[in-house]
């Protein structure tokens, strides 16, 4: 028998089973279409990750207290206490590569105005962090070397800010208002524009930006920075500003020339490589989970066909009487199997296109599907068929036409 | 017909001294004890004897399903004993035509698709010429008007005729019968025997097993088996026909 003639065969059976072959499809269908949503998602969201990373500037520098952490090792809490003002001034003093610097002391807690009150993060920073961020300002004007100087009780806020103290679209009144943060009265000079959420989730609108003087002296009483972020000139010259940033740093903190750095710099490249390689192990993850459920549909396939082979004993017997040998028997369940499970895979590789495409999005996540994704999805579908057609094909093929002839 | 006159016509089927044993457990069950003749060509014989006197173990050599424990069966002049079980799928694809006793259709098929396939195991036909050659022998059995009709849509008597064109289709060197109007009322049973008859007198060899003593004289020669052996093989000089037979039968009764 030529393959072509196999294949109507195995389709003709599929086909007259429709119910069966249909709910032995299934588990493909869904774990295919799970794989499929699960490299969607993770593909999607590492795309938006990257823009938005981008879209924050790849000059953008960090610098953090303490040694590198990406080992794990715990660190001494007054590791943490290394970037003092000195270092600050320094890098303002020495930089050549580095455009803007704006040290940063952070602190959380409510927020209120008259009877309205929220939650959020308040940021200390110098002027320059609007240019750094490349922040724009909706409303009335940043904050000034004076209020620096004078460590002034004023503030920018976001958005978010401005709907829950003062209601939707009164960015206008908002202006000139005392808000009151950990009791510390803040007058506003200026609204932000509204930049919406972050790939995170987190609400970038819902912040106060107050200079660093101020919070760092009225709110977080502390001496020490929790980072300093920098600008590098362009993204061509970021590793130079990392490289002059390090000597600033090190000659500063007096370090030997054998000791570790005390501080960490980050660019915001290495932070989209970091990003993407999380995003990637938490894909894989959601893929292998996924991937089992092929498993389980595999097998469930080998179950149906073992029992579409003992069903079809007689046919088997028949078809032996008539001529066709042990190896077309075994083809012919095999490509049964196959069939089944590639076009398990089509369907599944449609619902996961639909739900990536339509669902997701509405449930505010982001999503692409990856194209290689669909052809691994048919070779697995394919090899799927073919491990779990074995055992139902090679039971056929090994039958006693006499025996199976006469099977009732 | 004298010695010499068979011996001018061609041997279809020789068996010589085949024995057929099946081990069950710690017992051997003696099937076949040693079973010698030859069959010509365009002879019609039919396979008697008592339940268990061993006339399906008989077909499953001649058919080629079963290999003898000793003894050699030569179908068409090629030894068969020790073919390997591809060689034997092979052989009965070209030389051998089954009809079974429960017909064998594929279910939800048509009786084009269903004559078909002994074809579709054989290369060297196109898709056109199995069609052509499975609706030759849907007619020669006398349906061709029920090409299409799919087997659960037919009668008994239909279905077996199917299952007859099925076996004429490759143009076998034999026509194994095993039962094959067991399942069918006594009319419908003659309309079989006027076919296998017709059949018969085209040219066709014909084996046929079966429990009814009176199929024996419808046919060219009785073989008549008890306990794995021959114990009876007669050449029938007068043979009846079934045409007549089934004319002599009472009218159905239309109301
Ligand atoms: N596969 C087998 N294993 C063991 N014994 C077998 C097997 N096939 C047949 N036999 C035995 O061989 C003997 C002959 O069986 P066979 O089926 O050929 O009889 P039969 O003449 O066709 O009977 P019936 O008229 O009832 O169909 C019986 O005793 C049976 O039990
Ligand atoms: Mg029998």
């Amino acid at each position: 028998m030529n393959i072509l003639n196999l294949f109507k065969v195995s389709i003709n059976a599929v086909a007259n089973n429709k119910m069966r072959s249909f709910l032995s499809m299934l588990g493909i269908i869904i774990g295919v279409a799970a794989v499929i949503i699960m490299m969607s998602i993770g593909q999607g969201s590492k795309e938006s990750i990257r823009k938005e990373l981008s879209t924050m500037g790849t000059n953008l520098l960090t610098i953090r207290p303490g040694a590198d952490m990406r080992g794990g090792v715990r660190q001494d809490p007054s590791a943490m206490q290394t970037l003092k003002m000195a270092d600050y001034q320094r890098i303002i003093d020495e930089k050549k590569f580095v455009s803007y610097v704006s040290p940063e002391v952070t602190s959380s807690g409510q927020v209120i105005f008259g009877n309205n009150n929220t939650n959020c993060t308040m940021y200390g920073e110098s002027t320059e962090y609007l240019d750094i961020k490349q922040w724009e300002l909706e409303e009335g004007a940043n904050f000034t070397e004076e209020d620096i100087r004078k460590a002034a009780k004023v503030c920018v806020v976001g958005t978010t800010i401005v709907k829950e103290l003062f209601g939707e679209g009164k960015e206008n009144e908002a202006i000139g208002k005392n808000i009151r943060f950990k009791s510390i009265p803040l007058r506003i000079v200026g609204v932000l524009e509204s930049k919406g959420y972050n790939s995170w989730g987190m609400d970038q609108d819902n912040v106060i930006i107050a200079p660093y003087t101020c919070v760092m002296k009225r709110i977080a009483a502390q001496t020490y920075f929790s980072s300093i972020v920098c600008s590098a000139l362009t993204e061509e010259l970021t590793d130079a500003a990392i490289e002059e940033l390090t000597q600033i740093l090190r000659s500063n903190h007096k370090l030997k020339a054998e000791a570790v750095d005390d501080f960490t710099i980050r660019s915001q490249a290495e932070m989209m490589e970091t990003m993407s390689s999380t995003m990637d192990t938490v894909t894989i993850i959601l893929v292998v989970a996924a991937a089992f459920s092929l498993l389980v549909a595999g097998i469930g396939i080998m179950n149906i066909m073992l029992v579409s082979v003992t069903e079809r004993t007689k046919e088997i017997g028949l078809r032996m009487a008539v001529g066709a040998t042990g190896l077309v028997i075994s083809l012919q369940f095999l490509i049964e199997s196959v069939l089944i499970s590639l076009t398990g895979g089509l369907l599944g590789v449609m619902l996961g296109g639909l739900v990536s495409n339509f669902v997701v999005p509405l449930m505010g996540m982001p999503s692409s599907i990856p194209a290689w994704s669909i052809y691994v999805s048919f070779a697995v579908c394919t090899f799927i068929g073919i491990i779990f057609g074995y055992i139902p094909a090679r039971k056929a093929a090994n039958m006693d036409p006499i025996e199976a002839i006469r099977h009732e | 017909m004298n010695e010499q006159q068979q011996d001018k016509r061609k041997v279809v089927i020789e068996l010589d001294n085949v024995k057929r044993y099946f081990q069950v457990g710690s017992e051997t069950v003696k099937a076949l004890r040693g079973v010698s003749f030859k069959i010509y060509e365009g002879e019609f014989v039919t396979i008697q004897g008592t339940s268990g006197s061993g006339k399906s173990t008989l077909l499953n050599q001649l058919g080629c399903l079963d290999t003898p424990t000793s003894g050699e069966y030569y179908l068409d002049g090629t030894p068969v004993r020790k073919m390997s079980k591809n060689q034997r799928a092979k052989l009965r694809n070209r030389k051998i035509g089954f009809v079974f006793q429960n017909y064998n259709l594929l279910a939800k098929t048509t009786a084009v698709e269903n004559v078909e396939l002994p074809l579709m195991y054989n290369n060297k036909y196109s898709a056109k010429q199995r069609r052509e050659a499975a609706i030759k022998a849907l007619q020669e059995v006398g349906l061709g008007d029920r090409l299409d009709h799919k087997s659960n849509q037919m009668s008994g008597g239909q279905m077996q005729r199917v299952a007859i064109a099925r076996a004429l289709v490759n143009n076998p060197a034999v026509l194994l019968a095993d039962e094959a109007t067991g399942n069918l009322d006594t009319r419908t049973s003659f309309e079989m025997l006027v076919l296998f008859q017709k059949l018969h007198q085209e040219g066709h060899t014909i084996i046929f097993v079966t429990h009814n003593p009176e199929i024996a004289s419808f046919a060219s020669r009785n073989i008549n088996l008890r306990d794995g052996k021959i114990r009876e093989d007669t050449i029938n000089p007068n043979i009846k026909s079934a045409a007549e037979a089934l004319a002599a039968l009472p009218k159905p009764q239309d109301d």
